[in-house]
């Protein structure tokens, strides 16, 4: 059983989970370097796949080579580049090195990368990969053949609270719940009403009993990043206070930090929310500040 | 027959719904929408891109497919069965099925086989 699973399941405490960055060409020395700046605050961390539709090392051989460096991962697999089947081996394929904890997700269309003019696949759609990882992990392909001894995996998805249609995100967390999510990594939202009404709308349903949800907060420097993924990035509102408030101050990387302080504050105090997804933009000591700003002690290392 | 028919489909749904011939028609289940219009062809609701005013990822000029969907589902006076189905877990596309007609495989079922594996965790979670 994967910590994260331990940590999720078989407790109540909080749980922070992390953005591993992408790897290009830079080798084992960045994976060592942010192994070792990650691995003190976070049970698990994200080994993204093509993330936002531009090409990086794997998902697979990202998510071994932090598993080697001591960090726990969890694979995100996303629907945009690869078929079913090639899903499917990627899945049993890092079972092999014993991943354990794989996030699905639809991913951004190829429009949102730096090679548009690729096919897009979409063969399966988020809530089909779920089902698909399930059922990997009672120990069937999808044709139903086996894999025995069958592979143990902890399941999770990712849900946007502050994207349209608003009144419907509830019922797609219980279609993902229903599919074997087990956990959800929420979209960054710079909305916290929004944030609010869907975990209430969460807890309403019940559903808080089998998925815990874990919403985004993205460390940033200024305002040019909030407006870039207000901008750029699919899914994402930023509201021109919240730009204003940054843009406006005579220090914007001490306000930068503040706004986001106070939406982990709120995010942490809302039903259902079981921890944070962390993204770190800075890469400078305020993921240390923040961690210790929301109560957090660095985990003991053995 | 066998071919007249998808021809007569694709006359008739084409021009009302834009049908992409899937073979394996949902549109009652999906708010009278043609989920496989949808850029990224999701069969399960809206991805996580859908802009403020409501509008798709890839295609700024188009509403998104689901938002569609889900208030045509809402507000048209539909079956409640279809209504009730808007919610559940489509399987994913049988690709042999594109270009069929779907009425064929509606009345022959050829349209609700799904994968064993599928269908296997598929009963097992409806156990629960």
């Amino acid at each position: 059983m994967s910590q994260l699973e331990e940590l999720i399941t078989k407790t109540k405490e909080q749980v922070f989970t992390a953005e591993f960055p992408v790897i290009d060409g830079e080798g084992f020395a960045k994976v060592e370097k942010y192994a070792k700046r990650l691995k003190p605050w976070f049970v698990a961390v994200n080994a993204t796949d093509n993330t936002a539709a531009h090409a990086h090392a794997s998902n697979v051989a990202s998510a071994i080579a932090m598993k080697m460096h001591g960090i726990e991962p969890i694979m995100q697999v996303v629907c945009r580049d690869k078929n079913r089947l090639a899903i499917q081996a990627d899945i049993v394929g890092a079972s092999l090195h014993g991943i354990e904890n794989i996030c699905a997700l639809t991913g951004d269309d190829v429009t949102a990368g730096d090679e548009t003019e690729a096919r897009r696949v979409f063969d399966l759609d988020g809530p089909q990969l779920i089902r698909l990882a399930t059922t990997i992990s009672r120990g069937e392909y999808m044709s139903g053949r086996k894999i025995d001894p069958a592979p143990h995996l902890f399941v999770g998805a990712v849900e946007n609270p502050s994207a349209p249609p608003f009144e419907y995100r509830v019922q797609r967390v219980a279609k993902k719940v229903a599919a074997g999510a087990k956990f959800l990594q929420l979209q960054i939202s710079y909305h916290p009403d929004r944030l609010e009404k869907f975990c209430n709308g969460v807890v309403a349903a019940g559903l808080d009993r089998h998925v815990a949800l874990l919403p985004t907060i993205v460390l940033i420097k200024g305002a040019r990043p909030l407006k870039f993924m207000n901008d750029k990035v699919p899914g994402i509102n930023v509201p021109q206070d919240v730009i204003d408030r940054v843009e406006k101050s005579t220090d914007q990387a001490e306000e930068a930090y503040k706004q986001t302080l106070e939406l982990s504050q709120h995010a942490l105090s809302l039903p259902g929310v079981r921890g944070l997804h962390v993204t770190d933009f800075r890469h400078d000591d305020t993921l240390e500040r923040l961690m210790t700003d929301l109560g957090r002690s660095p985990r003991s290392l053995n | 027959m066998p071919k007249l028919l998808p021809l007569i489909e694709h006359v008739v749904k084409g021009p009302m719904w834009d049908c992409q011939m899937c073979g394996q028609c949902v549109l009652h289940s999906t708010g009278m929408t043609c989920p496989m219009t949808c850029p990224k062809t999701l069969r399960n609701g809206p991805c996580g891109g859908v802009r403020e005013d409501g509008h798709c990822e890839v295609k700024p000029e188009m509403k998104c497919v689901w938002l569609k969907g889900y208030e045509r589902s809402e507000s048209w006076p539909l079956p409640k069965v279809w209504k009730e189905e808007f919610n559940h877990l489509r399987p994913p596309v049988d690709n042999r099925l594109k270009g069929d007609s779907s009425w064929i495989n509606f009345f022959t079922k050829r349209d609700r086989w799904t994968p064993k594996g599928w269908a296997n965790t598929t009963s097992e979670t409806e156990k629960h």
